[in-house]
């Protein structure tokens, strides 16, 4: 009740004194979260900032931004350079860290009693020179949606291969389309000239047995056969089993497309499975997801390795505030809410054994084992240079898959090009 | 009437300074905004700097522009941005775009103006219209022409399906071939309200008695267009077509938002962006902005000097 007294004087104090009241009030801070989003994203940060803000009496500010990460991080580097000090906390995507380390606060010392529960990569994957940049929040690994409807109707399995992936495509596009389902494609993916382009274009030269474009050691492998095989194989795709429109799909273009029930397959992150169950999608209850295919030469799957994170920005003036509310959207409750909200994988190893996660979004415990052997992109070996890596990969992933040049020649070039940029090293 | 006063009198030394007055808030806030921006990127295009350590931007002399890399066998090698290939490509992108789309605007622009010039009921109204897509923000249209150029959901596809125009879905956007004409499409549609206002405003100061005069000598409408209207709105013409060279060539916003990261369609602001923000090669970035500021100077000074301007506003 004392409490309660002093707090309607300083209030009264305050207004009076035209002081707002947050710098009265002991460590009531007004803080800006920056966040782009696919999907439910923003609805559900919202939501979990909501009661963030209810049980710490902290106001925070949800700042929108683009989908494409690679919109976001151009953003991001402007602001960070710029010490900008409106934006105390940024969700960073997890190829960020070791080029935006130096402008965020090292969490080592904040999170030492959670991070042990966290899967040991993923932390690893964020932390730079022994500096935790930032806080996982989910990780993520793509899979391939496939329609069990149309596979049963017409007696075919979920793909192991890309070729049985192909084939099944163009066989069930064709039957449908015959009986006047002229909307329907077989297989969409993300194929605009952005940073999707490489996670994609990463899983087929991989599952292709061509390496990762960068090695983990340095050594640029792009150029070579099965590279090669890798993007003829999706060229002759584009335009008999995916939309030609599909080189300018991102991740959101492609689930239209699926959602709209117009795909067999879609290559996407899990999110568009709690999407694709809601209660307004042509598809619900109609799909299922699996790993994506193989490769001819090539002995495995590969996903790409995603995932967002939480960091502090070293010129927030509230740190300390920052912090618990990066604790508090990476903590245990928020992913869980995550997961059973927006399909979304925690990054917090119990979770997978979570009755409730288990029962309403089967994906996710079945997803452990897919992103636990995912493949990152080169962010770590390039460092400063991964993002002229990235873009110039894609640049001639998309210049093949759009018939600007043969597979051969473009790789020769992008391996050209890739060697200049490393000079004398990384 | 203030006649000739000599600038030797005290009157118009005072009138001098009285100039110098007013001119020197101007002056100052010109070489606040422009000046140093543009004197400050075109020094660290001659430096080694890097967006997150600009204070500790050494000299590097021409390196970002030209650099010739010796192999010590006789043999070497071009690089820095005039030897860089996706530059030139920007270049001509930019050129291309620039030249396509202010020609279109032009042309549509005098239509309309001439339309919205002659007086019809409603011609108010029609006038406020017809700025519509001027008003809309950029990438707001961007935006909502990308949903209408799109290859499943797109309306424009859907139309010419309808009518028989295209048996397939086009993909605007995506496909090589299209993505230039895609970017066209939306700032001829945005940027022709521009123009025709403009093109009007000159039109309107065209006297009627001249028209009246042709008339009763009985000349034909199109001679009259072209020996008359023509020649008296040319400066109005004229000085739109610089600020839409001006603005094009510059196109940024359209471009990022319609076509990201398209080889066909990556201009010179665009490549610039790219250098300085998403790579680690802010002074390289800077170059490209050197040289962007340099080829749209070249440009104004050759449509000024080709179009016969007069900004002196002096009058034959």
């Amino acid at each position: 009740m004392g409490e309660m007294k002093g707090l309607t004087r300083l209030t009264a104090a305050s207004l009076l004194a035209g002081v707002a009241l947050g710098a009265t009030i002991a460590g009531a801070a007004e803080l800006s979260v920056v966040s782009g989003a696919v999907g439910n994203d923003l609805a559900e940060m919202r939501q979990q900032l909501d009661r963030f803000a209810a049980e710490s009496g902290h106001t925070v500010d949800l700042v929108s931004m683009p989908a494409s990460t690679t919109d976001q991080f151009g953003q991001y580097r402007l602001w960070l350079s710029a010490q900008n000090r409106d934006i105390d906390v940024y969700r960073t995507d997890v190829i960020w860290a070791p080029q935006l380390a130096e402008h965020f606060v090292d969490l080592t010392p904040h999170v030492g009693d959670v991070i042990g529960g966290h899967f040991p990569a993923i932390v690893e994957s964020q932390t730079v020179d022994g500096k935790l940049v930032a806080m996982p929040m989910y990780t993520d690994a793509p899979a391939l949606y496939y329609r069990t409807d149309l596979l049963e109707k017409h007696g075919k399995e979920p793909p192991k291969t890309w070729e049985e992936m192909a084939a099944t495509a163009k066989e069930i596009m064709d039957k449908e389309r015959a009986e006047g389902n002229a909307q329907l494609w077989g297989f969409v993916f993300q194929g605009a000239a952005y940073e999707g382009l490489t996670c994609n274009g990463l899983e087929w030269i991989t599952s292709f047995g061509g390496g990762q474009i960068v090695e983990p050691d340095g050594t640029i492998s792009v150029n070579n056969p099965q590279s090669v095989k890798a993007l003829d194989t999706v060229r002759g795709w584009i335009g008999t089993i995916a939309p030609p429109g599909v080189l300018a799909y991102q991740e959101e273009d492609a689930r239209g497309v699926w959602q709209t029930g117009n795909a067999v397959f879609m290559r996407n992150w899990p999110y568009a499975y709690a999407l694709g169950n809601s209660d307004d999608s042509a598809v619900k209850g109609k799909f299922d997801a699996t790993t994506l295919p193989i490769g001819e030469g090539g002995d495995r799957s590969a996903a790409t390795l995603g995932g967002w994170n939480l960091a502090v920005s070293k010129y927030s003036p509230n740190q300390e505030a920052a912090i618990e509310l990066v604790k508090f959207l990476a903590g245990e409750e928020a992913q869980k809410f995550r997961a059973l909200t927006n399909s979304r994988l925690p990054t917090i190893q119990a979770l997978y054994d979570d009755p409730e996660i288990v029962e309403q979004q089967p994906l996710i415990p079945r997803w452990k084992e897919v992103f636990l052997n995912a493949v990152p992109r080169p962010s770590a070996p390039t460092k400063a240079d991964y993002n002229e890596v990235s873009s110039e990969f894609w640049t001639a992933v998309h210049n093949t898959l759009s018939g600007s040049g043969e597979a051969e020649s473009n790789l020769r070039r992008l391996e050209a090009r890739l060697k200049r940029l490393q000079g004398s090293g990384w | 009437m203030a006649g000739p006063v000599s600038r030797n009198s005290e009157l118009g030394r005072q009138r001098v300074r009285a100039a110098w007055g007013f001119l020197t808030p101007m002056l100052l806030v010109l070489a606040l905004a422009a000046g140093w921006p543009l004197a400050r990127t075109i020094w660290f295009s001659f430096t080694d700097a890097r967006l997150s350590g600009l204070d500790e931007a050494s000299w590097v002399g021409v390196l970002n522009y030209v650099e010739y890399l010796d192999y010590g066998d006789g043999e070497g090698e071009y690089f820095g941005l005039l030897a860089d290939p996706s530059w030139w490509a920007a270049v001509w992108n930019t050129l291309r775009f620039a030249l396509i789309s202010v020609t279109l605007e032009t042309l549509f622009g005098l239509i309309i103006a001439l339309v919205l010039n002659a007086s019809f009921p409603g011609r108010g109204l029609v006038r406020a219209a017809v700025l519509v897509p001027w008003a809309i923000p950029t990438i707001v249209s961007a935006k909502m022409w990308a949903w209408m150029m799109h290859d499943q959901f797109g309306i424009l596809n859907d139309m010419g399906l309808a009518l028989g125009l295209i048996d397939a879905p086009i993909a605007w956007t995506a496909s090589p071939d299209t993505a230039m004409i895609a970017v066209i499409i939306v700032d001829v549609w945005k940027t022709t309200p521009f123009m025709a206002l403009l093109i009007l405003a000159g039109l309107q100061l065209v006297p009627s008695d001249i028209y009246e005069a042709a008339r009763i000598d009985g000349v034909h409408p199109v001679k009259v267009f072209f020996r008359i209207t023509l020649p008296l709105i040319r400066p109005a013409i004229m000085v739109a077509v610089i600020f839409r060279a001006l603005d094009a060539l510059r196109v940024f916003d359209l471009v990022y938002v319609l076509t990201p990261n398209n080889d066909r369609t990556r201009t010179m602001s665009v490549f610039a962006q790219e250098n300085l923000f998403q790579f680690d090669k802010f002074a390289y970035g800077s170059a490209a902005s050197t040289l962007l500021f340099v080829v749209i100077a070249l440009m104004v000074i050759l449509t000024i000097t080709l179009g016969r301007m007069d900004l002196e506003g002096r009058r034959s």
